[in-house]
């Protein structure tokens, strides 16, 4: 059965907004050229409502591989089963989520399911004829760039915060299914995990994001930062320099050679916007910059400017920002 | 133990980025190509390894790629600044990288029967962004694969590994062979030192054929990133036009 296949990541018992990204591309993928979207979810245990809120958004068959050696992932394993059920079931695609174990398990299914990959796509892929037409961000968001392939299967990964996830709802089939991995894919050994900022949005999934650069002079004056993240419901993050000298913790580090985010809002204070810093933040969907001076090239980017001092700007902000809350409070 | 380290040739991040009349290719002109930045960690993690037992480790460094018409866009010339960082042998696999499919077959087809206990990479390109030669490269060669490794230690032929995770670290073991795919941590970059740049002029340097092999997905074209307009300037005295303008966009 020709298909959109979906791998639904499951991350500590919930399905969080990639996936429902995900699902949401697949289903429009899967309508434009008139297919099915299974949903296949690997794990030793599953969410309650799984199938039901994959029907939600758009799944109409949901496929459970079950087994005690699916948790946590090895992305071996993962991509091997993905692989299998790719050539049993002759699916034409599958899509992943740009995460980073969808950023993982993809190439290896490509390989083993012997497919095209088309990697960090920003909207479902579109057929013509024979060819599959995508869309993505090359060079750092310096460009976009338009890519085809003949070949069949295709595997693809979908950007994260491209596409907003949209429900569609359906009674999915469900099917459950034993998954023992072959020995060789579990030669990777996870022996544990250790969290960073629990109570935080991650930084790579969150819609808002407000960072600080040099301009806020040293790591105690932090605090206006954290204090507008928290009236905002955001992510913090941070410019190269300031990570560099260790004002703040390198897994805020957003940029070329650090996190890439596109993010629905950005909120960038005391940073000049080098161009380095831009290639990882640029295609943030809006983006306000505050800074004291008027020439710092980020404002080329910018949505909304504010020239001033931060120091004074941002608590103001923060006031006004949780006044709306309070009064638009439901 | 044998080290593979593969790299590749990015445009610096610096570039102005322009493409040629028909959208197809980067218009090289003026563009000083670099070490992908992220395959700097490799290389540095390479060298460490190199430096704490010389005689035990041998590292090679790949690239697969043809050397432009400029001397800033020089492939070999890149490989000889990775080897001054203190290692062994460099390796080009002379042919234009098509895609992620095409390299990682090229650089899987060169590694099979060579016996590599460490296949090392960035975990992606500044270019494409794309991160799928390090995983294709290990389901080829059928080794596992660790992505976006912030640390590895290897005794006794087991490897103790760090990678990121959504919001952490994974901490993993896997005995050697493995491939691994460097994030920001696997070790501090480096600067070569005049010593090692000499040393490096006269390490072996092979030129190696590609194999036959069909690319799978092609570009169209490029395009620049949609405009922004001018930004609209907000009065920080009047800082609730703001918070209106967002909250219009039903941002907060």
């Amino acid at each position: 059965m020709s298909a959109v296949a979906v791998w639904v990541e499951i991350s500590e018992g919930r399905l969080k907004k990639p996936t429902l990204e995900t699902l949401t591309a697949a289903r429009q993928w899967a309508d434009s050229e008139n297919l099915p979207v299974v949903a296949i979810a690997l794990g030793a245990d599953f969410p309650p409502n799984l199938t039901a809120t994959l029907g939600e958004y758009g799944a109409d068959s949901v496929i459970r591989l079950k087994g005690p050696q699916l948790e946590p992932l090895v992305n071996s394993v993962y991509a091997r089963a993905l692989a299998q059920l790719m050539r049993e079931r002759q699916f034409s695609y599958l899509l992943l989520p740009q995460t980073y174990d969808g950023r993982a398990v993809a190439p290896l299914v490509a390989v083993w399911a012997d497919g095209a990959l088309l990697s960090g796509v920003t909207q479902p892929p579109q057929r013509e004829g024979s060819t599959l037409r995508a869309r993505r961000i090359a060079y750092s968001n310096k460009a976009i760039e338009w890519i085809a392939t003949e070949h069949l299967p295709v595997i693809a990964t979908l950007r994260l915060n491209s596409i907003v996830p949209a429900k569609n709802a359906r009674t999915p089939t469900e099917e459950e299914l034993a998954y023992t991995p072959m020995p060789e894919d579990l030669r990777l050994k996870p022996v544990g995990v250790e969290k960073v900022a629990t109570d935080k949005v991650p930084l790579t999934e969150a819609e808002i994001v407000v960072s600080g650069g040099r301009g806020l002079k040293g790591p105690e004056n932090w605090g206006i930062i954290e204090e507008l993240a928290k009236a905002l419901g955001a992510a913090t993050a941070c410019s190269k320099p300031v990570a560099d000298v260790g004002w703040r913790p390198h897994h805020e580090h957003v940029g070329q050679t650090g996190i890439q985010i596109s993010p629905n809002l950005y909120i960038a204070i005391g940073i000049s916007g080098a161009i380095q810093h831009l290639a990882g933040v640029a295609s943030s969907k809006n983006i306000v910059v505050i800074n004291s001076d008027p020439e710092a090239p980020f404002f080329k980017v910018a949505d909304y400017g504010i020239v001033g001092d931060a120091f004074q700007v941002v608590p103001r902000l923060t006031e006004a920002i949780r006044k709306y809350k309070e009064q638009h409070a439901h | 133990m044998k080290i593979l380290c593969c790299i590749s040739h990015v445009p610096d991040t610096t570039a102005r980025i322009q493409f040629t009349a028909d959208g197809k290719a980067l218009d090289r002109t003026g563009i000083t190509f670099i070490v992908n930045p992220y395959d700097d960690f490799a290389l540095a993690r390479a060298a460490e390894l190199k430096e704490k037992n010389p005689n035990g480790v041998k590292v090679t460094v790949l690239a697969v790629g043809k050397n432009g018409t400029q001397s800033t866009d020089s492939v070999d010339a890149n490989l000889r600044k990775a080897l001054a960082l203190g290692l062994d042998e460099a390796v080009r696999i002379d042919a234009e990288p098509v895609d992620a499919f095409f390299v990682a077959h090229q650089i899987a087809a060169y590694a099979k029967d060579k016996g590599f206990d460490l296949i090392l990479f960035g975990k992606e390109s500044i270019d494409y962004n794309g991160a799928q030669v390090p995983g294709m490269v290990a389901a080829f060669l059928n080794l596992p694969f660790v992505s976006y490794a912030t640390s590895i230690e290897i005794q006794d032929g087991q490897a103790h590994l760090t990678r990121e995770i959504t919001g952490g670290k994974e901490r993993l073991t896997c005995a050697l062979p493995l491939v691994l795919s460097a994030q920001k941590g696997l070790a501090e970059w480096r600067i070569p030192n005049v010593r090692g740049i000499m040393q490096a002029k006269t390490k072996p340097f092979q030129v190696v054929s590609p194999v036959s092999v069909t690319p799978r997905v092609r570009t169209l074209r490029h395009e620049p990133p949609p405009p922004k307009g001018t930004f609209k300037k907000i009065d920080p005295e009047n800082i609730q036009e703001l918070v209106q303008e967002l909250a219009n966009k039903g941002l907060i």
